[in-house]
Order: structure tokens, then C-alpha cells, then sequence
């Protein structure tokens, strides 16, 4: 694949040398091919341990149980999902500001911790087991559905403190993600989530569809994948 | 840190190439001057970075903001009153800045609205219709020093530049049936016509005709036809993919600097674009009365000096109050005293409307465009009497088919519905087909103790001091918000919803992770008194006359719009006074 020749920022009068920064004129060859960094990073995974994973798939599956509706966000690939997010950049929160001084603020102000979702899950999950040793003697994964639902609308609620509120609310959104994301990202099993609600996918044309108004379109959903 | 190395002197440095930087670079190069334009995001095109094989992804541009600057390089630090302390903004939130050659003109929407005559002279109209009546203490209320008839030929080019689709409801003084009959004047229709209607637009539309109301397509920068542009750009039509906002678009169906202007502006000899090169400050001469040019820092550290008679600042919006800020480029705002101009006039958009559910619909949500939509201005600006209201200003209502993307979706179910679990599930499914939004975009208005300045505490990566923002919405616009409210609920009332959800972003204190509206204004604004604007008509500092601002930084007041077009006829004006004026005279446009 051929990239677009760029030039290092010169000097008045000096002659520019090869570089990766960053002058564009009218002399500099234009690419006509898709960009190297403009494919999806589908991730690798690899932070989430056997007994983090088992834990949060548990959880993942009272948020988004298997039913006669669909398949649950287990076998949909909603951990797969989330290990690969936590190991990429997303787990690193490198595009988060995280220069200090980190002080508690305003509901207005937000999330001012210096955690990233790495330590969000770590952390969260450390409680969540602790707590279920506690109070039930068990792992989470092993009790039973209803009290696993009862400690995680518990967390909800806020009731088991601001900590364990907003990491109920990243693994509802992480879970959602998985379901409903591109397949190429790892959950979306066979696009289970899309065929849930009606949603077509990846497609990029609908000029004919909008003349149709308000009927059933029985379109089948396409991923990315199966474009590449 | 080494010194920095000086470059060639030019006739111009655009800082930050987004709409702005580019038409301003558009009308400079073509007129013959020596352009350079720095930007701090990578050079990114359409068809090769955001092709339609990647582009239909929520994952990475919407829920991950892939397009969009991190707050790791610069966010700003909020608080809602001067007497709290500000605190970094350090997640995804309501400032999206652009990322990329381009800038935000690459991710946003495409409402391409003008707005209305009225908010161009607030101070002037408020005063003749209803004295000090209707007003809330403490509002800054004051003219542009340009009415809309000046700019009318701006925003008509900017529209041929960028294809937009719309129809026109009053050209050459004469009304136009389907269009918006509260516009101000046109010369000239839409470059290219008004999008189709979804089957939810086509509800809103004849529903609010039947109350009496005035509904007419959104005007768009997703294009409804081929089109060739008057610098010779083609774009295509668009496809109703529903990946706009936060989104490229690949298929040159989009108005943005990429699929508008830089394919004739990047062949011209005269002009050159250093991206992913941050400007540190404008330089001043020794007497502080002009600019030298800038100094800027490249990806690997180094310090570069761009020497320049003229320096353009086009970053984004707060950006821009800050880059003056740490220049040293005027007065600082003092909301005590109410002295000082760099910073005053902040604005944001106020928003309220309702969420609608209905049974057994088919909205097929999926079909969508950023600015796909109808709306009706009965209640915008001031096209209705304001007498006992105790607020001026009003909303765009508008009905929108923006996209159904199911991750963003999926909290779109009726108010106690569980968020998870068996439940939720059905009644995901059961809603996706059935929700609808009646969205009111409002008006925004300055107040004395709602400003812009420098962060006493956190700095950017590079060590310079973060803009502190302090904001909260005003008594005007609070009262503002509940009205049109209860206007939308009423039309979702008609419309046959049948389960109707309310929501007003104005009712309590406002947050920057509250992203209904991404449009925030203000802080370098234009105006007739240089005691009470950071720039004149011409977007031209008062205080240091080589040096000219655009943006949305130069709204007094933020209308019931997107911001977009105005922001372009600014940049256009400008520009046509830079060209015929300023380059022979040297000096102040506008005598203070």
C-alpha cells in the first residue's frame, strides 16, 4: 500500500528531509488508496484472568440473559469484547485527561478519579467477589440468578457505594457494546444483536428504502466483516 | 528546549484548518496571497480514511469519538458558578473538537442553517418591541455590528460552496411555498433541492401544517444530488446511511472542508499545510499593536517560528478565546467589574423536547442523515410575541431521522422500563421501531456571570494553562426551555404518540457531559463598541489589528441553529475585507 510522501517541516531555505511530519503543498502526491490507520484495530484481549472473566460473563448474562427473544451476551461474545477493549487503548483511557490534581468535585464536573478502565474492572471486580464471599460464601458466578440480579440492581441503586455505582454503569455500557457493536470487534455473535431490534447493520445505501415509508424492509443484516 | 527555528515569512498563517481556516485560505490564496495553515490534527481525507467500508461503525467513531481530539491534548476545566472551583472535563463531553485537517466540519452533522435577522440585533429589537419588559438582569443583550441583509451574500456562497439541499421560503422578497417562512431574505434558492422525508418527518410535517404551524425541511450539507461546487469540487448524493454526526463521510455526499474546498485549494502553489503541529501563541510586536506571526510545536517537540502580516485564528470555538488568552491579545473578561472583552459572551444552546413512543409503527430509524429533519420556527427567534412571557428568544422544533444506531439506542425505552435483563430486552425491541423525538434547538444568551478565562490550575500536555469555563443556563433561557417544552409535547400530543417523555437539558444545573447540543459560543465575540466585543465587524481584533478570529467564538448570541453557516459567512465577510481592504490599509476596519 503506498502512503502519501510527506515532508519534514524545513527551514527558510533549507531543503526538507524525509520524515513522517508533515508539510502537504501542491507538489505532494495525493493517495488514492484507503489509508493504512484508517482499518478498525480489532484487539488481541488478554487482561482479564479465567476467574475475572467467568465473573463478569455471570454478570453480563443477568444483564443480557439468553430468552426466547436471543441468545445471551456470553455466547454473543460480549467478554471476548470487553478482554479486547480492556487491552487496547480504550482499557488504557489514553485519550482521557489524566493530569492531576484528582479532586472529588461536582456531580456536574464528573468522574475526576485517576482510574482507568483497566483499574475500574480490577477493582470493581475484587469488590464484587469480596462481597459475594461475604454476604453468600460463594463466587458471584455461582449463586443463584435472582440473588446475582439482587446485588447487581443493588449496585445500581448505589447502594453498595459511588465505586460500585459507576461500575455498574460501565459494564451495562460495555455489555451494550459488545451486543450491539460491529461483529469484527468480537461480541455481535452472528449478529444477534441486530436481528434483536431489526437493525440492518453496516450497509451505507438506503435511496431506494425511503420511498419505502413505514413498511417491513426484511433486510438482512451485513457486518464490516464481511466486507474485508 | 532548543530554540525555536524560523521559517519563511508568508502573507498569512491560518491557525487550525477546519471550515473557517479553509475558506478564509480559499479566498486568500485565490486573491494571491502566501498562505501557510497549521493544524494539530493529522491530514485526513474522505474517500481513503472514512471510506464506506469502515465508516459504518458506532463502536469506534460514535461510542469511542475516533474522529475527535482527546481530552489527553486539551480539554478545558468546568464549574457552573464563579465561586466554585473549576475542575478538568476529562472524559468525551459536549466540546468536540476537530482532530484532522478539517476539523470539526469533517464530523459534524450537516445542518447548514442561516439564522434568523432578529439575532443578529437582539440588543436593538429586544429594546424597540419590548423595553426592559421581557428580560432576565444580568443578560448581555447587544447588536453584531452586521445585520443579515449585510451577510446575506456570505451565507449564499457558502452555501454554493458547500451543495447545500433545501427549499427556500423567501427569495428576492417574495415568500416560497415549503420553505421556512420566518427566513430573512435570499437571493438566490438552494443549491440543490431538499432531502426526501422519512416516514417520521412526514408525520411531523403534516401533523404541525394541521396545527397551524409552518414545517419545511432542514436545510443540509448531506446533499441530495450530484452537484459540482463553484471552485469545480464534485460531491455525490447522499445515500441515507444514517453515519453523520461524529461520522466521516466517504461518498462526498457531506459538505466539509475535504469534500468542498481542499481539492482546489491544496493544487494552488500558494498555499502549504503543516499538519500535526500545535500553535503555541500568536507572537505580538514589541509595542503589542500587531502580530509576528506564530509559534508552533511539532510532533516531535520541536518549536518552529512561522513569521506571517497576518495571523488568522480559525481553532475551534473556545479554543480560539483561549490562544488570544495566552497571547496576551486584548483584556481579559472581568465579570466584577465588567471590564475586558476576551472571554465575555459566552453562550451555549438550550435545549428541551420530547421523546415519543408509539405502538405499531415503522419508523425503520436506520434510514437517516444528520440533517435529515423538519422543522417549524413558529417559536424561534422573535416570530411570536414575546408580551408576558418573561423571556425572549424561542427554539427550532424539529422532528429529525438523524439514525437509529442500536448501541446509542438502546436506552430509548418508555421511563421505568428495567435497563437490563429479560425486560429490557423486549422492550428494546419493541420501542426501536416506535420511538421518535421531537427536539427543540434553542436559543442561548449571555450573562455577566457566565465567562471564559485561564485555568489557575491544570494545565495541557505541553504545560500551557487550560481555558476555565464557567456556565450555567440563565433565568431567560430556563424559562425559554419550558415553553417550547410544552410546545413539542403538544405536537407529540397531536402527532398520536402514545406515551410522551418530556425532557429540558435547562432544568437543573447544567453539565458538559449532557451532549443533546454540541454548540457552544462565544468568548471572542464581534461587535459595534469595543468596550463590549473582542472583535469588529470584520472579525478583526480591536486590539491588535493584524489579527482576525472566526468562529462561532464571534457569536454575541447563540441562535436557535446550528451553528455552522454563520460560522462560514463570517469567515467570508472577513475574508472579502482582508482582500479588499486590509492588505492596502494596514490598520483598523472600524475606528474605535
Amino acid at each position: 500500500m503506498k502512503r502519501r510522501t510527506f515532508l519534514a517541516i524545513a527551514p527558510a531555505g533549507a531543503i526538507a528531509a524525509a520524515s513522517t511530519a508533515a508539510i502537504l503543498t501542491s507538489e505532494t502526491p495525493r493517495a488514492t488508496d484507503v489509508a493504512f490507520d484508517a482499518l478498525p484495530d480489532a484487539g488481541t484481549g488478554g487482561f482479564l484472568n479465567s476467574a475475572e472473566a467467568r465473573m463478569v460473563g455471570a454478570a453480563f448474562d443477568r444483564l443480557i440473559p439468553a430468552d426466547d427473544l436471543s441468545i445471551g451476551a456470553v455466547e454473543a461474545g460480549c467478554v471476548t469484547f470487553l478482554d479486547r477493549q480492556l487491552a487496547g487503548n480504550w482499557g488504557h483511557a489514553t485519550t482521557r485527561y489524566r493530569l492531576g490534581p484528582n479532586e472529588p468535585g461536582t456531580p456536574e464536573q464528573g468522574d475526576q478519579s485517576p482510574f482507568t478502565p483497566r483499574d475500574r474492572y480490577r477493582l470493581g471486580l475484587a469488590a464484587m467477589a469480596s462481597r459475594a464471599h461475604t454476604d453468600h460464601g460463594k463466587d458471584f458466578a455461582d449463586l443463584p440468578p435472582q440473588t446475582q440480579d439482587r446485588i447487581l440492581a443493588a449496585m445500581e441503586r448505589g447502594e453498595h457505594g459511588a465505586d460500585a455505582k459507576f461500575f455498574f454503569a460501565m459494564l451495562l455500557q460495555n455489555v451494550r457494546e459488545g451486543y450491539f457493536a460491529d461483529p469484527l470487534y468480537g461480541g455481535n455473535k452472528d449478529m444477534a444483536g441486530w436481528k434483536l431490534v431489526g437493525f440492518p447493520g453496516a450497509r451505507y445505501d438506503y435511496r431506494l428504502e425511503i420511498d419505502r415509508p413505514g413498511e417491513d424492509l426484511k433486510l438482512a443484516p451485513i457486518s464490516l466483516m464481511d466486507r474485508a | 528546549m532548543a530554540a525555536p527555528k524560523t521559517r519563511a515569512k508568508v502573507d498569512a498563517v491560518i491557525v487550525g484548518l477546519g471550515w473557517s481556516g479553509s475558506l478564509m485560505a480559499e479566498e486568500l490564496t485565490r486573491a494571491g496571497l502566501r498562505v501557510v495553515a497549521v493544524e494539530r490534527g493529522k491530514w485526513r481525507d474522505t474517500a481513503t480514511d472514512v471510506p464506506p467500508s469502515v465508516d459504518m461503525d458506532e463502536l469506534r467513531w460514535d461510542r469511542r469519538r475516533g474522529m475527535m481530539q482527546p481530552q489527553a491534548v486539551e480539554t478545558v476545566t468546568f464549574r457552573n458558578t464563579p465561586t466554585q472551583k473549576a475542575l478538568p472535563v476529562r472524559e468525551w463531553n459536549c466540546f468536540q473538537f476537530g482532530w484532522n485537517v478539517g476539523g470539526a466540519g469533517t464530523h459534524w452533522a450537516g445542518m447548514t442553517w442561516r439564522f434568523n435577522p432578529w439575532d443578529f440585533e437582539v440588543g436593538t429589537r429586544v429594546r424597540q418591541r419590548y423595553g426592559t419588559r421581557e428580560t432576565t438582569p444580568g443578560l448581555q443583550l447587544q447588536d453584531w455590528g452586521i445585520t443579515y441583509d449585510e451577510i446575506e451574500p456570505f451565507y449564499d456562497r457558502f452555501e454554493k460552496i458547500a451543495g447545500t439541499s433545501g427549499t427556500a421560503g423567501m427569495v428576492g422578497g417574495q415568500k416560497r411555498p415549503g420553505g421556512n417562512p420566518f427566513e430573512g431574505n435570499r437571493t438566490a434558492e438552494f443549491p440543490t433541492p431538499a432531502l426526501k422525508d422519512s416516514r417520521w418527518m412526514s408525520m411531523f410535517r403534516k401533523t404541525t401544517a394541521e396545527m397551524g404551524y409552518s414545517p419545511f425541511t432542514i436545510p443540509a450539507g448531506n446533499i441530495s444530488t450530484a452537484y459540482t461546487n463553484p471552485l469545480g469540487v464534485r460531491m455525490g448524493p447522499c445515500t441515507y446511511c444514517g453515519y453523520c454526526e461524529m461520522f466521516g463521510c466517504g461518498n462526498w455526499s457531506k459538505s466539509s472542508p475535504q469534500a468542498c474546498i481542499l481539492p482546489a485549494l491544496t493544487r494552488r502553489d500558494n498555499f502549504e499545510v503543516i499538519s500535526e503541529t500545535e500553535v503555541l501563541r500568536v507572537n505580538l510586536a514589541a509595542d503589542g499593536k500587531t502580530a509576528t506571526g506564530v509559534t508552533m510545536i511539532d510532533a516531535k517537540g520541536n518549536l518552529w517560528e512561522q513569521p506571517a502580516d497576518i495571523v488568522v485564528i480559525s481553532a475551534y470555538q473556545i479554543d480560539n478565546v483561549r490562544l488570544m488568552l495566552l497571547s496576551g491579545i486584548g483584556t481579559p473578561y472581568d465579570y466584577k467589574s465588567g471590564m475586558g472583552t476576551i472571554g465575555r459572551g459566552y453562550a451555549y444552546q438550550t435545549i428541551s423536547g420530547a421523546s415519543l413512543f408509539f405502538e405499531n409503527e415503522r419508523f425503520n430509524p436506520f434510514i437517516g442523515g444528520g440533517a435529515l429533519g423538519v422543522q417549524i420556527d413558529d417559536w424561534n427567534a422573535d416570530n411570536f410575541d414575546h408580551s408576558g412571557l418573561g423571556f425572549i428568544g424561542g427554539a427550532g422544533i424539529m422532528g429529525f431521522s438523524t439514525g437509529g444506531r442500536p448501541i446509542g439506542m438502546a436506552d430509548a425505552v418508555p421511563q421505568g422500563t428495567p435497563r437490563w435483563g429479560s425486560a429490557w430486552k423486549r422492550a428494546y425491541r419493541d420501542n426501536y421501531q416506535n420511538a421518535a423525538t421531537i427536539f427543540n434547538q434553542g436559543t442561548s444568551f449571555a450573562h455577566r456571570d457566565v465567562f471564559v478565562d485561564l485555568d489557575p490550575a491544570y494545565k495541557d500536555r505541553h504545560g500551557q494553562a487550560l481555558l476555565r469555563v464557567t456556565f450555567d443556563y440563565n433565568e431567560n433561557d430556563r424559562r425559554m426551555a419550558k415553553f417550547t417544552m410544552d410546545k413539542a409535547a403538544e405536537i407529540g400530543r397531536k402527532v398520536g404518540a402514545k406515551h410522551i417523555e418530556t425532557f429540558n437539558s435547562a432544568a437543573g444545573a447544567n453539565t458538559p457531559y449532557d451532549q443533546r447540543s454540541t454548540h457552544t459560543t462565544g468568548g471572542a465575540i464581534i461587535g459595534a463598541d469595543p468596550a463590549t466585543s473582542a472583535l469588529n465587524r470584520f472579525n478583526q481584533s480591536w486590539d491588535v489589528h493584524n489579527v482576525f478570529v472566526m468562529g462561532a467564538s464571534s457569536f454575541p448570541n447563540n441562535g436557535g441553529y446550528n451553528p455552522t453557516a454563520t460560522v462560514g459567512a463570517l469567515a467570508l465577510h472577513s475574508a472579502k475585507a482582508i482582500i479588499e481592504r486590509y492588505v492596502d490599509e494596514r490598520k483598523p476596519l472600524v475606528a474605535a
